[in-house]
């Protein structure tokens, strides 16, 4: 995988706070990159580096091979999407759509060409000759979203952008850009503390914490094989129980836990017999059952507390030493509290983290 | 009800407090008596004809305008520049540069006249028109300056880093985002400027020459010579300049908000 934009050990101080810390992060041409992260974790701050807003304190961001630190933010070619949309409020929609092809000294005729075929792949042709302040705020987001495709950037680049949508609006636009990427084969960095939307959208997910990047990979690894404790509990939930490690055979561990319980469990990371460890096991795929099932790992747990949420039922257990949840689906029988059960799961669907 | 209706007196008193003087002389523009003084005995537009035949008034109402608009020209370009460079995050002591632009509002007219008479002597600019636009243009900037810095808080700076990441050179970004958005603020700056200028007395009596007399400096000087009614037609010219502007300004206002 040739890599077309890398970020080259990139630290960015405010003051004397630091914001993002010798950060490493390599994305191919046509990727749709993620930056996922709590909010302040410095994801905006890193887009916004990329597009020439602000400066590293050091490091170098290289585009195509070359450094562009030097490169001023209209010259760099990247449409960027704000989360407030950012359109110009004296302009019609149809200027908003023409200005970039303007700035690119365009001909008039090529440019209402162009402006009336970004109007329609948005769907708001009946709309060019409207003050963006006349728009709903989808209607807004979408004007945005042409706005900084229709000079056919390098690389696009939005930071919440869908942020202020409600619900159902935002989970059609996820569907809709994820489209766009795929049809145009545009390169996309896309900031979002929102991790379904992250998942959704992404090749692959970069998972932000305090200025660093904790993981960086597919959305299912960084679901089903979280790295670090923060990476397993900001992505969905998870139950995360502490243990001691007895053995390693190659990409399995087995571990002690303080109840006294064995677990055998995959791991990613390198982890040493004897050290205390996290194992992190995802709510969905624990299995209750009243007597001791088939699977490689079972605990005996006793039912606290059960409650029916629609598409699944969530079940609190206790197990001697630390409370779990398990997800069941919606096809499964009640379980009322003081039920003694076994929850199974398989030693794949359970993960060691070094703590 | 009682103190609603208090209050109503109270406010037409403070109106009738502020309007007073301009009762008193705006009928005396409309006397055919020489004297400047009630009764009238009759209503006549002598003192308007006086206003724009006789010499020295009508030079007075040309230098007027001309150095209204020369220090509305450089009050505007300066101000804006200046709220423009204020703007900017990374100057040092930005509250105290705004306090700096805004002093010539409180300091005296009499210390910045003689200052200025002192200043424009060394460049050889006293009794010459620019010398008067640079004189006025010291007081009127801060209304500039005030107005249009109100006008650019109001701009979200993510449309013109939008501006920017679409292809904008910082010049084309000011051009085509940030000035038609400063606009209001900009036209009302230009405005308090040209009013300035206009009713401005004190400097002008300290810089200029016989031959730059502003309508202001003659409607002085003629009190003390002969106090002719053509004062008071001057003092409705004036007014109505000063209506019309206003004018001008809430029309193009209202229109510009309506574009948006
Ligand atoms: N212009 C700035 N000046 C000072 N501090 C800033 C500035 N921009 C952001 N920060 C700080 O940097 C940190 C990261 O901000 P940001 O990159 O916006 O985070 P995120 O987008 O992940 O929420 C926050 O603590 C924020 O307060
Ligand atoms: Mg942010």
């Amino acid at each position: 995988m040739a890599e077309f934009i890398r970020f080259d050990r990139i630290t960015k101080f405010y003051g004397s706070l630091c914001v993002v810390e010798n950060l490493e992060l390599d994305i191919a041409k046509g990727e749709f990159v993620s930056l996922l992260g709590p909010s302040g974790s410095g994801k905006t701050t890193l887009l916004m580096m990329l597009a020439g807003f602000e400066q590293p304190t050091s490091g170098d961001i290289l585009l195509d091979g070359t450094a562009i630190n030097a490169v001023p933010t209209h010259k760099r070619d990247m449409g960027v999407v704000f989360q407030n949309y950012a359109l110009f409020p004296h302009m019609s929609v149809g200027e908003n759509i023409a200005f970039p092809l303007q700035m690119r000294g365009m001909g008039r005729a090529e440019i209402a060409e162009r402006v009336a075929r970004a109007l329609d792949m948005v769907q708001l042709s009946a709309f060019a000759e409207r003050r963006p302040s006349q728009l709903s705020g989808g209607q807004q987001q979408r004007v945005a979203l042409s706005r900084a495709l229709v000079f056919e950037p390098r690389v696009v680049l939005m930071d919440e952008p869908l942020g202020a949508l409600d619900k159902q609006l935002r989970e059609q636009m996820q569907l809709d850009i994820r489209d766009l990427h795929r049809r145009l084969g545009l390169t996309i960095v896309f900031v979002t503390h929102d991790q379904s939307e992250a998942l959704t959208m992404s090749d692959r997910v970069a998972v932000f914490n305090k200025g660093k990047i904790e993981q960086i990979g597919t959305p299912r690894q960084v679901y089903d094989e979280p790295a670090t404790r923060f990476v397993a509990e900001f992505i969905g939930e998870t139950n995360l129980v502490e243990g001691v490690v007895e053995a390693v055979q190659g990409e399995e561990a087995s571990v002690r836990l303080t109840s006294g319980a064995h677990i055998v469990s995959a791991v990613s990371g390198t982890v040493a017999t004897g050290q205390t460890v996290y194992l992190s096991i995802r709510p969905e795929r624990v299995d209750l059952t009243e007597i001791r099932g088939g699977a490689r790992n079972c605990l005996e747990t006793e039912v606290t507390d059960s409650v029916y949420q629609g598409d699944h039922l969530r079940v609190q257990l206790h197990n001697a030493a630390h409370p779990l949840i398990a997800k069941l689906g919606r096809r499964s029988r009640e379980f009322p509290p003081g039920t003694k059960v076994f929850a199974g799961f398989s030693a794949s669907d359970c993960r060691v983290i070094a703590p | 009800m009682p103190m609603k209706l208090t209050k109503f007196a109270f406010a037409s008193l403070a109106i009738l407090f502020l309007v007073a003087p301009l009762i008193a002389i705006l009928p005396l523009a409309f006397t055919s008596s020489v004297i400047l003084t009630y009764p009238i005995p009759s209503w006549s537009l002598r003192w308007f004809e006086e206003l724009f035949t006789a010499d020295a008034w009508r030079r007075a109402i040309v230098n007027s305008l001309i150095i209204g608009s020369g220090t509305t020209l450089l009050a505007t370009v300066l101000g804006v520049a200046a709220s423009l460079g204020l703007r900017n995050r990374l100057i040092f002591f930005r509250g105290t540069m705004r306090t700096l632009f805004l002093l010539p509002m409180v300091v005296p007219a009499v210390v910045l006249g003689v200052g200025l008479q002192v200043l424009l002597a060394g460049f050889g600019l006293t009794n010459s028109y620019a010398g008067v636009i640079i004189a006025h243009t010291v007081v009127a900037v801060p209304f500039v300056v005030v107005s249009v810095t109100g006008a650019l808080a109001g701009i979200d700076e993510r449309v013109e880093l939008a501006a920017q990441s679409l292809g904008a050179s910082p010049t084309t970004v000011f051009r085509r985002v940030t000035l038609p958005l400063a606009m209001p603020g900009v036209l009302s700056g230009a405005v308090l400027a040209f009013a300035t200028s206009l009713d401005e007395v004190v400097l002008t009596l300290f810089v200029a020459g016989p031959n730059q007399r502003t309508l202001a400096r003659q409607m002085f000087s003629s009190l003390r010579e002969n106090i002719s009614p053509a004062i008071a037609a001057a003092a409705f010219l004036f007014i109505a300049m000063t209506l019309l502007i206003g004018l001008v300004v809430v029309l193009s206002r209202s229109f510009l908000a309506k574009r948006r």
